[in-house]
């Protein structure tokens, strides 16, 4: 890990408006090469930090540089000079709905290359083989199952070659062979573009099995992080809270209500 | 309620209704500095020309059915209500004329607007507001493509251009259904129909004053559909709610619009 | 929906649009008989130019050969100046009578003119002498029932 942090984000607060600061103070460096996740309750603030790294939000207080660059320096040009190295898979894959996989694939190639049509083919069957859609690349997006489509995102994501990939909750609401696949995938395409990918997610279990390096979340802060054994043997009680699925811990079963008994207004209550 | 809460109760009101008004006046900069932003992002819709055509063939031509045929009944009725009136004044071979000019001047930007606006302008303010649901314009805008340029300004400039065209279609089937029903069916005679016709309605000022309209109505139902497409909520209720606003907002622009558009074209010929 | 169909409908509707604006100016307006070509300019003074507008038609044995331009107010001699453009390529006489009419009962008015004898033509800045006022309402009612009333009074003798 000698090579400078492929993300490094210091100190950074975030809210969406004043009143509630969704990330509070969040520190962490991003080796390049690896795969990283970045785990959480719903709502502590993981996704955030990843539109954060994405630079489609500025932090409040602190700096965040992605590939080598702040982005709070950036103007709309360098923005998106940053953007075409990155790739970013979102929750339900967002294709675009009025072109075909084939189109989806091709769009990032032929917006930002001056590629002729048949090397863009090749790329794209290149990258469909990748994700083993190859077959359906004249199908609509209304035409794919949750999990093609996300493969589809994917190839996608994937079709400038960037040195970063950004997984927002790519797992969710997948059956177990799109699952296995999926995540398969995240670390073989990682490996072959030598790229660094950054997972958010709350699958605990699988993620732990395919990342390198774990941060966890809750409210707005790291809480604890570490190589996957690391955190499977942890004693803090989040962790274990959150790895075990325990239904109580530091976080509550119940949301904060007035005593129970006095609900039915029981006498001697 | 004591009058202290009375009080309350109408500074909460009147509370909310300067919000109101200070956040649609907000809403209007907003808009305009979004109408601003995408005119000068153009580029690629002008350049790429393919992108607006495409959107032409989905705002225009999927709207030729209704303009045509709500053209001929629009007409046909005009011919049937004016002769009605105008033969009691035994000027009932005016009804060129009044057909004519009706649909020129007015009827024709006016109510091929309101039909655009309800057809077209309520379905690209839901594709824009479905896209940024699905984000596909988060998409697009992390794969460095401006969605602004990219979705919005081909929208933009195909119902620019087709509105014209579709209020001229408007105008030129509704005097097609009046010829039918006034000279076929009733009676009035041809010759006079056309003739009178031809010397009333001024190149000009009917029917080039028309064409100013239309393209007037274009640009602004097609900026509102736009917009509130862009800035709708991302979920389906947020949408829904976009795309009524679409409706209601269009239909208001083009009556006032047409009134302050009428008022100064049309100032009746100066008197002296 | 591939391409080179959107190419054609595309196509289609902008053809059947510009068809629709040729016949709109060539059918159903005036696009014929517009005149873009040279006027030149003549003067007329009328006691009562009634209804008559900026742009009214200027005929002669019924065909536009013109239209009015001005029509202001001569504070010396009280009478409206009406100032008119005609077509260069018809040549009116001096002593042409210059009307003011209307287009059936109820219809807008104009300025017809009857063309006279004379050899010398009209030029650019010439004043027409001799005109007719407009029929105003008012005064032929007001004539109508003066002459009511004296016949009456005739009768009763």
């Amino acid at each position: 890990m000698q090579q400078s942090p492929i993300v490094e984000i210091k100190n950074v607060a975030f809210g969406y408006d004043r009143a509630r600061p969704v990330l509070r103070d969040v520190t962490l460096a991003i080796a390049p090469g690896s795969v990283i996740g970045i785990m959480g309750q719903s709502g502590c603030g993981k996704t955030t930090l990843l539109r954060i790294i994405a630079a489609q939000f500025l932090p409040t207080k602190g700096s965040a540089q992605v590939l080598g660059e702040a982005t709070s320096q950036l103007d709309r040009e360098g923005l998106y000079r940053m953007r075409r190295k990155m790739g970013m898979l979102f929750q339900f894959g967002a294709l675009f709905t009025d072109m075909s996989v084939y189109d989806n694939v091709a769009f990032p190639l032929r917006e930002h290359t001056a590629l002729p049509e048949d090397l863009i083919h090749d790329l794209v069957m290149l990258k469909l083989q990748a994700v083993g859609l190859r077959g359906a690349r004249e199908l609509m997006p209304a035409e794919l199952s949750g999990g093609m489509a996300r493969r589809v995102a994917l190839a996608r994501s994937i079709a400038l070659d960037p040195q970063l990939i950004l997984y927002d909750e790519p797992f969710t609401g997948l059956d177990p062979i799109s699952f296995g696949v999926i995540v398969r995938l995240i670390r073989e395409l990682n490996d072959s573009l030598g790229a660094t990918s950054i997972i958010v997610t709350h699958d605990v279990q699988e993620a732990l099995g395919v990342v390198d390096y774990v941060y966890f979340m809750a409210a707005g802060k790291i809480i604890a992080q570490g190589k996957p054994d690391e955190i499977r043997q942890s004693r803090e009680p989040f962790v274990r809270q959150f790895v075990n699925g325990a239904r109580d811990g530091p976080v509550p079963f119940h949301y904060p209500a007035p005593d129970y008994a006095a609900e039915f207004e029981l006498a001697g209550a | 309620m004591s009058l202290a809460q009375l009080r309350e109760h109408a500074r909460g009101r009147l509370e909310r209704l300067g919000n109101g008004v200070t956040s649609q006046v907000w809403r209007l900069g907003f808009a305009s500095r979004f109408l601003f932003y995408m005119v000068v992002h153009s580029g690629t819709a002008l350049r790429r020309f393919r992108l607006t055509m495409a959107e032409i063939y989905f705002a225009g031509v999927l709207s030729l059915i209704i303009i045509l045929v709500s053209g001929l009944f629009v007409g046909m009725v005009l011919a049937l209500q004016g002769y009605e009136t105008l033969q009691r004044f035994g000027a009932s071979e005016s009804l060129g004329v009044l057909v004519a000019l009706s649909l020129v001047r007015e009827l024709g930007p006016v109510v091929a607007g309101l039909l655009f606006a309800s057809r077209a302008g309520s379905a690209i303010t839901a594709e824009i507001g479905l896209m940024k649901a699905t984000e596909q314009i988060s998409a697009m805008e992390m794969m460095a493509v401006d969605p602004i340029a990219r979705v919005v300004a081909p929208r933009f400039w195909g119902g620019v251009i087709s509105m014209p065209i579709l209020a001229a279609l408007f105008s030129a089937m509704g005097i097609f259904g009046g010829y039918l029903v006034g000279v076929q069916l009733i009676g009035v005679d041809a010759g006079a129909f056309w003739s009178q016709m031809q010397a009333a309605v001024d190149l000009r000022n009917d029917i080039m004053n028309g064409v100013l309209k239309s393209v007037v109505f274009g640009i602004a139902v097609t900026w509102i559909a736009v917009f509130e497409g862009y800035d709708a909520i991302p979920t389906a209720e947020g949408v829904s709610r976009a795309t009524t606003r679409t409706v209601v907002t269009s239909s208001l622009a083009i009556l006032a619009l047409d009134f302050v558009l009428t008022a100064l074209m049309f100032t009746g010929g100066k008197s002296p | 929906m591939n391409r080179s169909t959107i190419d054609l409908w595309v196509g289609i509707f902008v053809v059947l649009g510009v068809a629709a604006l040729l016949f709109l100016a060539l059918k159903v307006g005036n696009l014929a008989t517009f005149s873009g070509g040279e006027t030149y300019n003549v003067q007329a003074r009328f006691v009562n130019i009634g209804g008559l507008k900026i742009r009214a038609p200027i005929k002669s044995a019924g065909v536009v050969v013109g239209r009015v331009a001005d029509i202001r107010f001569d504070n010396e001699s009280y009478e409206a100046l009406v100032s008119m453009n005609l077509d260069q390529h018809y040549q009116f006489p001096r002593d042409t009578t210059a009307k003011i009419l209307t287009s059936g009962i109820l219809g807008e008015q104009y300025v017809g003119l009857e063309a006279g004898g004379d050899g010398v033509m009209l030029k650019n800045g010439d004043r027409v002498r001799l005109t007719q006022s407009a029929v105003v309402l008012e005064n032929l009612i007001s004539q109508f029932l003066f002459n009511k009333a004296a016949e009456g009074k005739d009768e009763k003798k």
